[in-house]
């Protein structure tokens, strides 16, 4: 495995029950890329990102995060992980920057360097103004803002992001995909990220098109359109799940 | 991992549990009236029904009033422990257990912070409700008020880590409601907190051993002598033991291998 292979999947395969959920899925996401993961609802992306951040263990495949096997060397895996799950996180009743505390205590950064990351990672995002504001204040966009910030303050390689700009404004979902974007190009982050959405993907993202748990795709943008034969990731990815919509 | 990084993850989660119990104002009176009408209200109307023997830890004859506030401790803690485990129940459906769980800690030793995080909660309420039964002429030796404190910290925990076995069972936060009643009140009855294993005898000897194995009453009767500056050694093992088991059978019940997790298809 190259050094800068920020996530590693091999032959992955999970069930609930005897329903077979994931299906001998395998891919790899070096630092630097950007990968979309796209598929129905019921594809099992829910599933991948719970297997991925070991909320959930498989018997059958391996998935390793910057080197480290997520099942034998769990905690240095998930320090390499930052995550945005598909619903809010975040405590309501709490202030932003007391949100982000408790993130930093529990990733054991101490009280300078943690002060120094939020003030930083709530700058780049144009919250730091309003971290002692509780997030029940907040809207939706600010909260989806303040919640990527703080995936990224322990510094990860690897960000999940499940679905975070679903029920944001248009504005506040190009914000949030230009950040990702941004993050990428400037800071060599790897990224998987799940959506529905086919117009928050990049010329030069990857993509992997995902369908009943097995992988349908995976490649550049040009390389699935070239491999389905159609001009559009709209085409291909209707040519891949047969008419089933993201 | 470093050991500052275990103890700062442990503050990071205590302090949050308490800073949101303290600014939840209806939360802190609520744990509080409950115990207090109890106090007020049921042991007033027991006083001249119950005759109590001279018993230990006590040396003379107490009011209904004295011998229930142990109890009524037991009780503050036995419903901290559950609302614990509720709001967990409530944060893995809102998600934000997630959170806890990918952080880079083992899961056993995140489990033990919330439960320590519940539990000091609960050491608040029952100095208040204490403070409030001192002007009620309830009075314990001053070295009572110190003794309780370890035997708060090991009755929270084993209370909490019974909730925290119930909340891995538990998918939905409508199901807890009905195990709420199936353990709360059969634990608290069944008990010493309210009256004696002696006098429960009198009436059957059957609910008389259920009292007298059942953990909340060792947990009651273990802050009990220790609010009279006794230690009560076969409570205490019993309660140690009882919050070994079920920290134990919780962590199984986290485990995304093991447990109950996959399962129920949610975190």
């Amino acid at each position: 495995m190259s050094s800068q292979t920020a996530l590693s999947i091999e032959n992955l395969t999970f069930s609930y029950g005897g329903k077979k959920a994931l299906d001998q899925l395998g891919f790899s996401i070096n630092s630097g890329e950007c990968t979309l993961l796209l598929g129905p609802n019921g594809a099992g992306k829910s599933t991948l990102f719970s297997l991925i951040t070991r909320l959930y263990d498989s018997h059958e495949g391996q998935i390793e995060l910057c080197g480290f096997n997520v099942k034998q060397q769990t905690r240095q895996a998930l320090a390499k992980l930052g995550v945005v799950f598909q619903q809010t996180t975040l405590d309501m009743d709490l202030s932003v920057m007391q949100n982000l505390r408790y993130h930093t205590s529990l990733h054991g950064l101490g009280r300078k360097v943690a002060l120094q990351r939020i003030q930083q990672e709530l700058e780049r995002l144009n919250m730091y103004e309003r971290r002692f504001e509780k997030i029940r204040q907040l809207n939706g966009g600010h909260r989806r803002r303040v919640e990527i910030a703080r995936a990224l303050l322990h510094k990860p390689a690897l960000l999940l992001l499940d679905e975070p700009t679903v029920g944001l404004d248009v504005p506040s979902r190009l914000a949030i995909v230009e950040y990702v974007h941004q993050l990428v190009a400037e800071e060599k982050l790897a990224v998987l990220w799940a959506s529905h959405l086919i117009d928050e993907i990049y010329p030069e993202d990857h993509l992997i098109v995902l369908h009943k748990g097995q992988i349908k795709a995976k490649g550049t943008v040009d390389e699935v359109l070239l491999n389905t034969g159609t001009t559009s990731i709209k085409d291909a990815f209707y040519s891949l799940t047969q008419g089933e919509q993201a | 991992m470093s050991f500052l990084h275990y103890w700062r993850a442990m503050w990071g989660i205590v302090g949050r549990e308490l800073w949101r119990f303290v600014t939840q104002r209806e939360r802190f009176i609520s744990a509080l009236v409950r115990p207090l009408v109890w106090l007020f209200v049921f042991a007033a109307g027991f006083r001249a029904a119950l005759g109590l023997a001279i018993t230990p830890p006590y040396e003379t004859y107490i009011l209904y009033e004295v011998y229930i506030t142990p109890g009524l401790i037991g009780m503050i803690q036995l419903f901290n422990g559950m609302q614990s485990s509720l709001s967990m129940v409530y944060d893995r459906e809102m998600g934000s257990m997630r959170i806890l769980m990918v952080c880079p800690l083992p899961r056993w030793f995140l489990l033990l912070s919330k439960l320590l995080a519940g539990t000091g909660v609960s050491i608040l309420q029952v100095y208040v409700f204490l403070a409030i039964a001192w002007f009620y002429d309830i009075h314990a030796p001053w070295q009572g008020y110190l003794w309780i404190m370890p035997t708060l910290l090991l009755s929270g925990l084993m209370l909490g880590a019974l909730g925290l076995l119930l909340s891995s069972f538990i998918k939905q936060l409508e199901n807890f409601a009905g195990v709420m009643n199936f353990v709360i009140f059969p634990m608290f009855f069944m008990s010493t907190a309210l009256y004696p294993l002696w006098k429960m005898k009198e009436s059957s000897v059957f609910l008389s051993k259920l009292a007298e194995y059942n953990p909340f009453s060792q947990a009651v009767e273990m802050i009990r002598f220790a609010l009279y500056g006794q230690f009560d050694q076969q409570a205490f093992i019993y309660t140690l033991v009882a919050f070994l088991l079920f920290m134990a059978a919780a962590i199984v019940g986290y485990n995304p291998s093991k447990g109950m997790m996959v399962k129920k298809g949610g975190a």
